[in-house]
Order: structure tokens, then sequence, then C-alpha cells
């Protein structure tokens, strides 16, 4: 294949995208949409996953002791913490590591914490950790009959719950995102045949001439191929540009949540994005020509 | 060069073209196919270009059976083979010598190939001074003489020509014959379909007369004859 026909393909197919812009654009339109519906639903699960990790797990068990608890009074409290069935491992969390750990998780903005130092609110605590997520209730009941214990939390569901989100966000990203890729393949299809059929003259005149199959059905794929690509790639410019925005916004404004920031995996979503953008574009056109196009 | 074989063509929709045809082609003939319309002649040019397959029946073109040859084989019979028509079939927004050219552009002829072999094509049909013009621009016969520059500046061995003559007028027509003529002495053999009698008389070549999908003639430097 040489130049010539390279540019031969390109031309025809731009010329048929142009006599065609209006399908064009919806077509194009209708891959972007989907496109990102897809790529948020991907990223909000992805990140939803990864604060449940960086949340407390739902394992552990947080008892806050009252004010004033004597010391040898908390060492007999870990003796006594251990021999509740089912507790693996125990670990103490004065007041001052717990104020460290909260100017931690606010980062840049932990000035709000100052004034602090002087007058901690934060009670000691003990964090104990059970074997198994179903013997957490009952271990938190006989924590909570231990004296010296103002208050016994553990995860109260949050983890489940936004699992359990992210359950719906799976199921229905992929039906909105299956619709609007069939709508999407649909209309490439749509679009090529109204290529194809305005130029249905031409091709007879080019198989008359003996052009290869290949030949004639090049720039139809080409058209198909350009306009999912153009698709994709617009939609991963609006989630890339979209997401920044968005992490940037919540690291200043929700410094607590922690939401992916690695740019490998990013790009990976966008990547899969386009590549997806590319195969709608090319299974339309294939549909269409293996439908109506039988040279 | 072109061989049929008991050629019997019947169509999807029952209607029986040909019945029993066998026909030999010598290379470098030039052949009249006459006979009233329906008489199976457009039938004929289909089979040899291998745009219908025979229902009976073989047809071979240079020792090659069409009825064996693969689907992707097809592209480079019909190089080989230039067709003209009576409709002319130009590609409307492409001026003379790019549809001229697309017959070499669809073989992926190079840029350089394509300027090399269309002007002496276009300086064979006298077209050289309206290699620019887009065919509404052109006379009937001007846009007949692309279509045969276009059939033959791919060397072909075959020229099948439906009706060439059909639009164009009296004088026109004579000039287009002697083209095919000049081409036809240069070894290329010569298919053409036509009603025009006047021409077929004054030509005196072989004259194949097709009737009711047989044939009810076969003579060397023949006539139209008036049974029609």
């Amino acid at each position: 294949m040489n130049l010539n026909v390279l540019k031969y393909y390109f031309r025809e197919a731009g010329t048929s995208m142009l006599r065609n812009s209006w399908l064009s654009v919806a077509s194009i339109g209708t891959i972007i949409i989907s496109l990102l519906i897809l790529g948020s639903s991907i990223l909000l699960v992805l990140n939803v996953g990864y604060i449940a990790s960086t949340v407390e797990s739902s394992l552990e068990i947080t008892v806050f002791l009252e004010d004033g608890v004597e010391q040898d009074r908390m060492e007999r409290m870990e003796e006594e913490i251990r021999f509740i069935p089912g507790v693996t491992a125990i670990s103490f969390v004065s007041r001052d590591q717990a104020l460290d750990e909260l100017r931690r998780s606010f980062g840049e903005r932990a000035d709000i914490l100052s004034g602090l130092d002087e007058d901690n609110p934060l009670p000691n605590a003990f964090r104990v950790k059970t074997r198994e997520a179903e013997m957490v209730p009952a271990a938190a009941q006989q924590l909570g009959e231990l004296s010296g214990v103002e208050q016994v939390r553990y995860g109260q569901g949050v983890v489940e719950k936004l699992l359990a989100l992210t359950h719906w966000v799976r199921i229905w990203g992929s039906i909105t995102m299956g619709v609007l890729g069939f709508a999407a393949i649909f209309l490439i299809a749509t679009t090529i045949r109204m290529s194809v059929f305005a130029r249905r003259r031409e091709i007879g005149i080019m198989k008359m001439l003996g052009a290869t199959n290949f030949f004639v059905r090049m720039p139809f794929m080409l058209e198909g191929m350009t306009l999912g690509l153009t698709g994709g790639l617009v939609a991963a410019l609006i989630i890339n540009f979209g997401y920044l925005s968005l992490l940037s916004k919540v690291m200043i404004t929700l410094p607590f949540i922690q939401l992916i920031s690695d740019p490998a995996l990013i790009y990976q979503v966008l990547g899969g994005l386009l590549g997806l953008g590319f195969a709608i574009g090319a299974l339309g056109s294939a549909i269409s020509l293996h439908r109506f196009l039988r040279v | 060069m072109i061989q049929l074989y008991n050629v019997s063509k019947i169509y999807d929709n029952g209607v029986k073209a040909l019945n029993d045809v066998s026909l030999h082609i010598r290379k470098g003939e030039f052949i009249f196919l006459v006979g009233p319309s329906g008489a199976g002649k457009s039938s004929l040019t289909k089979l040899i270009c291998r745009e219908e397959l025979p229902s009976r029946g073989q047809v071979v073109i240079n020792g090659r059976s069409l009825a064996r040859m693969k689907n992707r084989e097809v592209p480079y019979l019909r190089r080989k083979i230039g067709m003209v028509f009576q409709d002319f079939r130009l590609i409307a927004n492409k001026t003379v010598f790019e549809n001229v050219a697309f017959a070499l552009e669809i073989t992926g002829a190079s840029n350089k190939d394509i300027k090399r072999a269309v002007p002496p094509v276009l300086r064979m049909v006298g077209l050289e001074k309206k290699a620019r013009m887009i065919p509404a621009q052109l006379s009937g016969g001007e846009q007949q003489r692309t279509c045969v520059a276009r059939a033959i500046v791919n060397n072909p061995v075959l020229i099948l020509a439906d009706e060439p003559t059909g639009n164009l007028d009296p004088e026109t027509s004579w000039d287009l014959m002697k083209l095919f003529l000049d081409i036809n002495r240069r070894g290329t053999t010569i298919i053409m379909a036509t009603h025009a009698w006047d021409i077929v008389d004054a030509m005196k070549k072989r004259v194949v007369a097709l009737g009711d999908g047989i044939i009810t003639r076969d003579e060397e430097s023949g006539a139209y004859g008036y049974e029609s």
C-alpha cells in the first residue's frame, strides 16, 4: 500500500463525514456520553474501594476511655480486653497520639487544629481487632461493660454501605453504558450506511474497474473508526480535566478524604475509554458494511 | 481466449436469459452481439466479467473457469477487462483526468505511474485539452471517449462494450467506432453489444446474433440482419 492509496482512503473518509455532518456529530455525541458515564462510574467505583480500604477496617473497634482513668487501671483493662472472646489484637492510643493522627489527616490545613495542644479534647482509647466481622457486636457490648469506658465505637456498617453503593453503581453504570454503547454502535452503523448509500453509484464503478473489497470498504471503515476515536478522545479529555479539578477541589475543602491520584491508573482509564471509542466505531462500521455492502 | 460451453442462465425470478449457449472468441477478434432487447446480450456480457455466474455450463477466460474463480480473484479479472457503457458511468465530481486515473488509483498505482499513463491515453481519445473538465461540461461523445480512455488505461486484453453508441448521434458514433478499431488493431479483443445496424453492416466484423437466449446466427464479416 503506497502513500497515494492512504491519501485516497483518508480523503474519501473525510468527504463522507462532512457530507453526513449531522449524523457524524450525533454518533460522536452518543459515544462521548456513553464513555463519560462509563469513565465516571469506573472512577467512582475505584475511589470508593480506595476510600473503604483507607477508612478504619470493619474489624476494628475503638474504645474511648473516661478522662482521669489511672495508668494501672488502664493496664488492667488491657488484660481484661485480651480475655474477651474473638479479640486478636489490641493497641493503646493516647490522647496526644490521637491529636497527631487527626492533624496528619488534615494535611496542609492542620492549622485549624492549632490551639488544641493546650486543651486536647480527645480521649485516650484502645483499638481492638476481632478475628471476624461477626464477632464485633458481641465484643463491643462486653467492652462497653468494663469500668472506665466512656464509649465504644465500631464501623457500624459505614464500609458495608460504601461497598453496597459501589455495587449499585457497577450495576447501573453497566446497564446505562450497555444501552448507550449499543445506541452508539447503531448510530455509527447508520452513518456508514448513509455514506454507502450516497456513494453506491461510485461503488458500482469501482467494482467494475476491479477494485478489491478491501479497497472499497477501507474508507468506510476509516470513517467509523475516526468517529469512534474522536468520541473517545473528547470523552477522555473531559474525564481527565473533570477529575483533575475534582481532585484539587477535594484536596482543599475535604482534605481528610483521600482520592486516587496515581497518574498511571488514571491514564489507564483514559486509554481504555479511547480504545473503547475506537472499538465502537470499528464495530459499527463493520456491521454496516457486512449488511449493506456485499461486494 | 474466451470460451462458453453449454451455458445457461436462469435468474432467481425464473427468467431464462440464456439457454445452452456455446461460443468461442479468439484473441484480437472484434465481435458484435446483436439481437432484440431481452435476447440475452447483457446476460452474456455479465457472465464474461463475472458479474453473474452461469446456472449451467462453463465460462472460461484465458484457460480459467470463472465458476471456480474465488471471489477475491474477481477484481484482478476485471482489471483485465475494460468496460464501456451506454450511460458512461463517469464520476460526476471528478475531472476527465481523475476519472481515467481512478482506474489506476484503485489498483494501488503510484502517483508517478498515473501521471505517466494517463496523458497518452487521453491523447489517443483526443481529450488531452479537456483533461481538467468535469463530465457535465462535456458532450456525450466526449464523455464516452473519457469512458473508453478509462477502459483502456489498464491495458486490458478485452473491451466489453454494452451499447456504447446508444446515447450518441451518428457522427459521434462513427468517431467512437474508429477509436475502437484503433484499439482493436493493437491486439485488444472487443465485444460490443449493439442495436446500431448501420455500424454493424458497415464494419464487416464477426456478428453473433442472439434470440430468446440462444445463438441464432454466428457469421464472420456478417450483417445486422433484419429478422428482429
